[in-house]
């Protein structure tokens, strides 16, 4: 395997323009007689299946759910960032650039970072012109705001819902060309493999979760807009459905998978309540503006009523650690401080599994300086958010909360074109692991999500078409495509019938989220990560032996889905085990407790600034490294610091 | 191919016809209790009144034709909606807790052909088969003075009342008038109309039943 | 607050495939803590079904954040259950008390076929956006974002219409099974802007078309919908629909093909 990022050279920002130029194209007229697959209908996918249908491509679009509308780049908060400068401050493509090479901690490709950057502006534009109701001011322009530690106020916004709307935008584009006839939606449909014909990706295998039904797709070429695999760790702020499934299994045709250890965590999220619980519930970070956060200084007190607790036994760990940035240090350091202070057994809230996992964020201070109304104004829907999921209210008492992942940067290794390392496989938005590097800043996602569904795949999935000009005919009895459909089958047969069926899936998703988020989470270390590799493939082998599925193959049958995504999590957990182990230095939100400074992230640009492309060689413990390495023309790498 | 789209075909549309139709059928109401109430001023003012309509035939007959086009749209598209209704809830509910809805609203489909046979008694009683052609108020007070008459246009105008609270009130929605600035007038506008229509009509065979209206 | 556990009797409804006549089961519910959500609760049965070797009981989710749209039960005769502006995954156990018995239904509705227990089919949602539920604009030929200022109360009363989930809660919950508030919801929101102009009397006349054309019944003005929508989407969307359709009947010049409703 070769890894050519194929990147443009000369001045960064003309780049993307000379690659357009010097790239190949579909005529109009031509481009009917194409077949694109998109699997995935998130802003990515639901971006890219529509501009390509409209371009003229015959598409088929994929998704499980039960419409487009409902991926889950529909639960961002927050926003979307765009060099616009609309507010004078300074902003520029460059600013946004340096930033998000930064943020990411030097471990992104700078070619592709810009690029994003230069296409914020167009989504923008886009978005408004199909409708998203972004914030206004009073003059009728556009509203931003500044967000995650930014010095620009570049983020535009649509109250929480900000990724609600722009992919109600991307799927109301789809749905015109549904309409047009352009685009074929497939809801409800999983697909479980990539059909790989003559080293090019050509089909999918998919199953109808309403009919249980398996059947080949065949195409010219297949686009993975899958999302982000933040569910190995079971709890997690994904949607449920979430999975990698799309993504490993092309990964095990040969598409390298890159730095699967790089996962965010979000410091403010709601704790877990009991060992039942499903999934765990983000609150926007912007409550650390106003909120203090501490722990019981004594471990006695970790079961009395905070408002018990005298100030002087109050561990203000943030403000006390870092007096200069408080409980405003970035999101990997108070991440990683919520997980040491409930460590040490200082952690509140009730036990679940023997533990007491919750920090308290409290906002009784800045009632007091501010009063409830200017703190109800601010923070009333995620108090009202808080509350109904708790029962507690936060103008009574101190929020807890708890680190939970979120987003994974980690993911399908692309070229510049998108393109993975199987020729015809493309990859954008969280499927790939392309622009945020080792960590991801605030309101970035739906920015790379919209770039490389509108503006780069279309481009990109034309220059391979017109390379390749016309691809062999491949018949549905062709014998990669039985094979890859009798493989699908044989798995599930398997999974039905396990020799000791004992458990439902999700106890054994339990499981093996737990050894990876105590050993391969915010903070790991060499000893855990090889315990996490002997366990894995330990409870993957009992998974296999005692999973227990009722009901048929042949109908809806979400125990069989969950347990199919489960499978695959086995298997990505164990890699990114291994990429952690092999990653000696702590970056992002990667922190390596052996590369550390004071307490502090220790990065190693000399050994380690590179992209930790992984091959699939048929046994899980022994995959190939593959190192893309990364220079840095533009962006110096410098230290974090926040002391 | 189906051919092309009409108002009247659309669910919409349908409730707009109700809405117009509705808003005829309101004024007639009206101007009808308005006329009525001419019988607290004794036979000569209300059989007066009754000659004088009759004696222009054209206006009464041009009146009559629109209120029975009105009815006839109002009662067809109730009819259409109300069997494409039915039908979109497929299976029933085992338990169904109404939250917003009241009464008036729910029992639309029942106080609507109640009304119906109302009308077409009192047309019968009044216009059609009176028992004394051209004496209008000793009609009035002769039908009244049967308890079983009276009772029945008691029910008939409660019924009307339901039909009107809801009827007045909703037609500005289907007509497109709903903004959270004035919706409380419309709400007092619907309880205005429906109270004094309602109080005005049922007061005549109150009237005659307690004795204060006789021959 | 304080933890209790509850014992709960649950009438589920139990349905294979839309031919299937359907009927309801009866479960118990042991041990539930009142900080569990309502779907977590029914994970809890369902891992005991799955224990004991019966069927889980499907039903939809996805996000469990109550902004995807995909969950949603009749929960004892109350599209997502009893408590306000709050979708089923986001309703907690701590709104119920030990002993209830609670009846869960599948949203009922001819324009919604039953797949399996309380899991529906709600496709129809997607044909009627797809009837015309957008702005036409090609990739990557829009013009500068500021270039068209508009109201700030414009595009608030836009957000407002635009944060329907598409959970189809209004249909469940309308006494006509009438999908008006969906399909009021983004004709309002689409026509409240300036760049929704262009399209938008064939947008009112195409998507009612659609919306009659799969079934469901016609609005009279319950408001059931809106006390059952989750994010508290208002009835006067209705009424602008209303009013955007007869203008678009009266002043369009060109008819518009009634649709069928799609296999």
């Amino acid at each position: 395997m070769e890894l050519r990022s194929n990147e443009p050279t000369g001045p960064i920002e003309h780049r993307w323009e000379k690659h357009k130029e010097a790239s190949k194209l579909v005529a109009p007229a031509n481009r009917r007689k194409y077949n694109i697959i998109v699997v995935g209908s998130g802003l990515a996918g639901g971006a890219a299946a529509a501009s390509l249908g409209e371009m003229g491509y015959n598409v088929q679009c994929f998704c499980y759910q039960d419409s487009a509308r409902r991926a889950h780049s529909i639960a961002a908060q927050g926003g979307i960032n765009a060099a616009k400068n609309y507010q004078n401050d300074g902003d520029s493509v460059y600013r946004l650039f340096y930033d998000t090479v930064k943020g990411g901690d030097f471990r992104s490709r700078e070619s592709n970072v810009y690029r994003l950057a230069e296409l914020s502006v167009n989504i923008i534009d886009q978005a408004v012109a199909q409708g998203v109701p972004f914030a206004r001011e009073y003059g009728g322009l556009l509203a931003n705001r500044s967000f995650g530690g930014a010095q620009v106020s570049r983020t535009f916004y649509a109250r929480g819902q900000t990724g609600q709307q722009l992919l109600l935008g991307a799927y109301q584009a789809l749905s015109r060309q549904i309409e047009a006839g352009t685009v074929q939606m497939h809801t409800r449909t999983e697909m479980l493999d990539l059909i790989v014909h003559e080293g090019r990706a050509r089909g999918i295998v998919t199953r109808c979760m309403k009919t249980g039904k398996i059947g080949a797709h065949i195409a010219d070429m297949v686009v993975l807009c899958t999302g982000g695999y933040g569910n190995v760790f079971y709890l997690s702020t994904n949607a449920k459905g979430c999975n990698v499934t799309a993504a490993w299994r092309a990964h095990r045709h040969g598409a390298a998978f890159a730095n699967p250890c790089y996962t965010q965590i979000h410091p403010t999220c709601i704790p877990q309540a009991g060992s039942y619980q499903s999934k765990l519930t983000l609150m926007s970070e912007s409550l650390r503006n106003d909120g203090r956060v501490w722990v019981p200084r004594k471990t006695e007190d970790v079961t009395k009523r905070p408002e018990d607790i005298p100030e002087a036994d109050r561990y203000y760990y943030l403000e006390e650690r870092y007096p200069a940035f408080g409980n405003l240090v970035p999101r990997d350091v108070a991440s990683r401080n919520a997980l040491y202070v409930c460590n040490e057994g200082l952690g509140v809230g009730p036990e679940v599994d023997g533990e007491r996992r919750a920090v308290y964020l409290d906002f009784a201070d800045a009632i007091n300086r501010l009063g409830e109304q200017t703190i109800r104004e601010r923070y009333g829907n995620l108090f009202e958010m808080y509350e109904r999921i708790t029962g507690d209210s936060p103008y009574d008492t101190p929020m807890r909360i708890y680190p939970a992942t979120h987003y994974t940067m980690g993911g399908l290794w692309v070229d510049y074109n998108l393109q993975t390392t199987i020729p015809g496989l493309f990859a954008g938005g969280e499927a790939n692991f392309s622009d945020h590097g080792a960590n991801r800043l605030g309101a970035s996602a739906l920015m790379q999500g919209l770039a490389d569904g509108y503006f780069v795949l279309p481009f990109t999935v034309g220059n391979y078409l017109g390379e390749v000009r016309t691809l062999p005919p491949l018949a549905e009895d062709h014998p990669d495509v039985k094979q890859a459909v009798a493989g699908v089958s044989e798995r599930i047969r398997k999974l039905m019938n396990a020799p000791d069926p004992k458990y439902p899936p999700e106890h054994f998703h339990r499981l093996l989220g737990k050894i990876i988020w105590t050993k391969c989470g915010m903070s790991r270390n060499k000893a855990g990560l090889e315990e996490a590799l002997l366990e894995i493939p330990r409870l993957r082998d009992q998974f296999w032996r005692e999973v227990k599925i009722t009901g048929e193959g042949e109908e809806l049958n979400q125990t069989l889905e969950r347990a199919g995504r489960i499978a695959d999590f086995f298997e990505l957990g164990e890699l990114m085990c291994l990429d952690a182990l092999e990653r000696e230095e702590s970056c992002g939100g990667h922190f390596r407790e052996e590369h550390e400074e004071n307490g502090e992230a220790l990065r190693d640009d000399e050994n380690f600034s590179y992209v930790a492309a992984w091959e699939w060689t048929g046994n899980p413990a022994e995959p190939r490294l593959h190192k893309e390495p990364l220079s840095f023309e533009y962006v110096k790498p410098s230290k974090r610091s926040y002391k | 191919m189906q051919g092309a789209l009409t108002l009247h075909q659309t669910t919409v549309g349908k409730k707009v016809i109700m809405a117009v139709s509705g808003f005829i059928l309101v004024g007639f109401v009206i101007g009808h209790l308005l006329g009525n109430l001419q019988l607290y001023l004794g036979p000569e003012a209300i059989n007066g009144y009754a000659a004088k309509l009759h004696s222009m035939p054209p206006v009464v007959w041009t009146a009559r034709l629109v209120l029975l086009f009105a009815v006839g749209v109002h009662i067809a598209s109730a009819f259409s909606l109300w069997a494409r209704n039915t039908q979109a809830r497929g299976s029933r509910y085992k338990q169904r807790k109404d939250l917003a809805t009241d009464y008036a609203a729910r029992t639309m489909y029942w106080s609507g052909p109640i009304l119906l046979a109302f009308i077409v008694y009192h047309l019968l009683h009044f216009t059609i088969l009176p028992a004394h052609p051209g004496d209008v108020y000793r009609n009035v007070v002769e039908g009244f003075q049967v308890p079983l008459i009276a009772a029945f246009y008691i029910v008939g105008n409660i019924a009307l009342g339901f039909h009107l609270f809801h009827g007045v009130y909703s037609a500005f929605q289907s007509l497109g008038a709903n903004h959270p600035r004035y919706n409380n007038y419309r709400r007092d506008l619907a309880i205005a109309i429906c109270a004094v229509v309602t109080i005005g009509d049922l007061s005549f065979p109150i009237a005659v039943l307690a004795g204060f209206v006789t021959l | 607050m304080s933890e209790e556990l509850l014992n709960l009797t649950l009438h589920v409804w139990r349905q294979n495939g839309a031919n299937d006549a359907g009927r309801f089961e009866t479960h118990q519910a042991s041990d539930i803590s009142t900080h569990m959500s309502f779907l977590e609760m029914l994970d809890v049965v369902n891992e005991e079904l799955i224990e004991k070797g019966e069927q889980p009981i499907a039903f939809d989710y996805d996000c469990r954040e109550g902004i995807c749209g995909t969950c949603g039960m009749v929960i004892n005769g109350m599209a997502h259950g009893p408590q306000k502006l709050t979708t089923t995954c986001q309703l907690h156990m701590r709104q119920f008390n030990d002993g209830d018995e609670i009846w869960l239904e599948p949203w009922r509705a001819s324009g919604f076929p039953v797949i399996k227990d309380l899991v529906v089919d709600r496709s129809a949602l997607d044909r009627i956006i797809q009837a015309g539920g957008y702005i036409s604009i090609r990739t990557g030929s829009a013009s500068e974002a500021n270039e068209l200022p508009v109201a700030k109360e414009d595009a608030d009363k836009a957000m407002d219409a635009a944060e329907c989930i598409g959970c189809g809660a209004c249909v469940a919950a309308c006494p006509n099974a009438s999908a008006s508030l969906f399909t009021a919801a983004k004709i309002a929101h689409l026509s409240l802007l300036p760049q929704g102009q262009a399209e938008r009397r064939d947008r009112a006349r195409k998507m009612v078309a659609q919306m009659d054309a799969e079934g469901f019944g016609g609005c009279t003005n319950h408001g059931e919908c809106e006390a059952a929508c989750p994010k508290g989407v208002s009835l006067r969307w209705i009424a602008r629909m209303n009013r955007e359709l007869v203008r678009a009947m009266v002043k369009a010049d060109t008819p518009i093909q009634r649709r069928d409703r799609a296999s």
